[in-house]
């Protein structure tokens, strides 16, 4: 083998990574991904600056900058009121950091307000330590002499002791900052900030502390935290409670967890929180049994009782309304005459009437039915595609091992598993979303749109799993490969301008080991792969432009009220 | 461990100066265990009853409510079949100021005003919410079977 035939190599490998940063590029918004797709310094792709229309501005905040945040709050509050920073920030949470609203009030009624948040504005009555001759704590019952004892304006007095118990017990114990109130009993006066600090350990004031910090976040509309187990961060997303009819604010938080800033659920674009909250409930209700009612019973014409006919004849009497009709033509049973245990009437006017309430109820839930199983299918999908990950992982192994791509190369696969799953979700809900869509003209434009985007979720999955020719992945996963191990193809990679960090290689063996006995199988199998890749690239590109359009048009549609929704949004209860 | 002066000092004034209607002894082996009786109110279905409880204060008393459970069966909203009781300074209303009397005054008046609207038994609640006069009834009878010495 010459030279030139790693030039070629190369070329190509340039050419397709190109390619790769056109489509892989601009959905992308984590900084590590950028890296792999930036190696064929393509040109930047313009419309990834391009805000869409299903997308909201949002911000993730680490513990710090809350910190932050809250100091200038409370310092400019401070320099409006003229206090001390801490009653400032007492009063601002008491507040729940709406400024003007504390500012006006407390102008008014400057002690009044104090009072009530438990700041005690005058250092002359700050809670302070002092030894009362001939006291007894209630609360230990001890008397000595020189016991120091602590009572808040209230004029509630306890020793020392008892006071730090206390407030460690609802610190460490209860996790309590704001509402910790005077230890007798109904009282309401709150332990200000200043007596806590006088009181506890210095570990246990730091605990108080970061408690009254995260109830900025708990007490603000515009920020949350990020719901994952153990995630540190908090977005902020100024999207007002109204405008969730038009949008479904998906953030994304700095740990990878995606979900609506809305409710606080995994991401569910397209479908709109509420009515995301009526179809989980109503899954709740009906999803499983909803079948075998369907199949299996029929309903009292009158009171809509539910029946099941476990034997005897067709002369039914509903056991909740006493309304007497037959099973067979659900028809009142006194126009059935003399004609017993025998229904051969099909026109009589009140059975046709019956029969239609009955078709009806019956439509409804085939039609919930529908939808259900749809969302219920994608649901399961996107739980199978965590094997499909498992899966693709080994494939990208055996493809590393197997062809001259490198690590970077082989990443398509795993970027098309996300993007697969990403559309999964997406369509679970708007299987969702179009259950609760009246019929019209608008709803066959979303069908399409979602039966484009369902389709092309198929092919991928499809492709996905499909075996890759000539790369033997059974073997890659019963030998785990180290990087010595590996057929030494990185110097191509190096070339191509990778950084150097990826290629795990000593320079040493970074000769061409192939010998030409085994070079023809192996080109066959390179090409079939380049082939694979190509495809996959292709199909995974389009998957992302079907679920941008449906987003886009579906978001769009929300705003213009383009969509005719068949359900009340106040009660959830579908129209006829 | 040493028993807290608290704890010396608040069975000291329960044995001198005894809440009217309501006893709560502890025991010999264990000081902070109390076998307490109390008397059914008058004007009440449990009227003529002696129910008897069991009080027992925990390492962390004051700072943590002492706990209590009926050992007689009684017929009550807001007490369940195993005698739990529900009763909002028993849990997050606690104050290390209350005592072991204010305790036991308090179950004394949750047995002259049940609450069915917060129950802990959900069917005796029901039953109380629907025919209160029923429900008065069954209590009585229970007094009557159960709670009698």
């Amino acid at each position: 083998m010459s030279a030139m035939d790693y030039d070629d190599d190369y070329m190509d490998d340039d050419d397709v990574d190109e390619y790769d940063s056109d489509t892989g590029m601009d959905v992308d918004d984590d900084g590590e991904d950028d890296y792999g797709a930036g190696d064929g310094f393509a040109p930047v792709v313009a419309d990834r600056d391009v805000k869409k229309p299903y997308e909201v501005d949002f911000k993730v905040h680490s513990t710090d900058e809350i910190v932050a945040f809250q100091t200038k709050e409370v310092a400019h509050v401070a320099g409006i009121l003229g206090c001390l920073p801490e009653h400032a920030a007492t009063l601002l949470r008491t507040f729940k950091w709406n400024k003007e609203r504390l500012i006006e009030r407390y102008m008014e009624d400057p002690e009044g307000e104090s009072e009530k948040a438990g700041v005690v504005m005058d250092a002359q009555k700050q809670a302070k330590f002092a030894i009362v001759k001939g006291f007894e704590c209630p609360i230990c019952c001890n008397d000595d002499a020189d016991m120091e004892t602590l009572a808040l304006h209230c004029e509630h007095r306890f020793c020392r002791d008892c006071y730090a118990h206390y407030l460690n017990e609802k610190v460490a114990e209860q996790g309590e900052s704001r509402r910790i109130q005077c230890m007798s009993a109904g009282c309401k006066v709150v332990v200000d900030e200043i007596t806590v600090e006088k009181v506890v350990a210095p570990e246990i004031l730091a605990k108080y502390r970061s408690l009254l910090l995260r109830t900025y976040v708990d007490d603000s509309v515009h920020l949350k935290w990020c719901p994952a187990p153990d995630c540190v961060y908090a977005i902020e997303c100024h999207i007002a409670s109204n405008q969730l009819l038009e949008v479904v604010p998906t953030v994304r938080c700095k740990c990878g967890h995606q979900f609506c800033f809305g409710c606080g659920l995994p991401d569910h674009q397209p479908c709109i929180c509420v009515l995301v909250r009526f179809w989980l409930k109503k899954c709740a209700d009906d999803s499983e049994t909803a079948n075998w009612i369907s199949a299996n019973t029929k309903e009292c014409m009158k009171c809509m009782s539910t029946i099941e006919k476990n034997g005897g004849c067709n002369h039914m009497t509903c056991k909740k309304c006493k309304h007497e009709f037959c099973w067979v033509c659900l028809g009142p049973w006194s126009d059935h005459g003399t004609a017993w245990y025998n229904c051969n009437r099909f026109d009589e006017k009140a059975s046709i009437d019956a029969r239609d309430t009955q078709a009806k109820s019956r439509q409804a839930l085939e039609r919930y039915l529908h939808y259900y199983n749809r969302y219920a299918n994608h649901e399961q999908s996107a739980k199978l595609s965590s094997e499909l990950l498992e899966k693709t992982a080994i494939k990208m192994e055996a493809l590393q091992s197997t062809s001259t791509l490198s690590w970077i190369e082989v990443q398509f696969l795993r970027k098309a598993c996300d993007v697969l799953l990403e559309s999964r979700m997406t369509l679970k809900w708007t299987y969702s979303f179009a259950y609760f869509l009246s019929r019209d003209n608008m709803t066959a434009l979303f069908e399409d749109n979602q039966r484009d985007l369902e389709m092309a979720v198929e092919n991928l999955n499809e492709l996905l799993e499909r075996p890759i020719p000539g790369v033997d992945v059974a073997s890659t996963a019963a030998t785990t490969i180290t990087p010595q191990q590996q057929p030494s193809h990185h110097h191509v990679n190096n070339g191509a301008g990778t950084p150097t960090s990826m290629s795990k290689e000593p320079s040493a063996t970074s000769l061409p080991p192939l010998t030409p006995s085994h070079s023809t199988p192996s080109v066959l199998v390179e090409d079939s792969i380049r082939d694979l890749r190509q495809q996959v690239l292709d199909k995974m590109g389009y998957v992302k432009t079907r679920r941008e359009v449906l987003l886009s048009d579906t978001t769009q549609g929300l705003r213009e009220h383009r969509w005719g929704m068949n359900v009340d949004m106040k009660t959830g209860i579908l129209f006829d | 461990m040493a028993l807290p002066k608290r704890i010396i000092k608040e069975t000291e004034r329960l044995m001198a100066e005894p809440a009217p209607g309501i006893s709560a002894t502890p025991h010999d082996d264990n000081l902070r265990y109390f076998d307490v009786v109390i008397s059914g109110p008058q004007q009440s279905p449990f009227e003529g009853g002696d129910f008897k409880l069991e009080l027992f204060l925990p390492e962390e008393y004051p700072m943590a409510p002492p706990k209590v459970r009926f050992l007689t069966k009684i017929y009550h909203p807001n007490i369940d079949k195993l005698g739990r009781i529900c009763l909002d300074i028993l849990k997050d209303k606690w104050s290390p100021a209350l005592q072991i009397r204010t305790v036991l005054l308090s179950i004394q008046a949750l047995l002259s005003a049940p609450n069915p609207d917060d129950p802990l038994a959900n069917d005796v609640a029901q039953h109380w919410k629907e025919n209160e006069k029923d429900a008065i009834q069954t209590a009585r009878n229970w007094t009557a079977q159960h709670a009698h010495a």
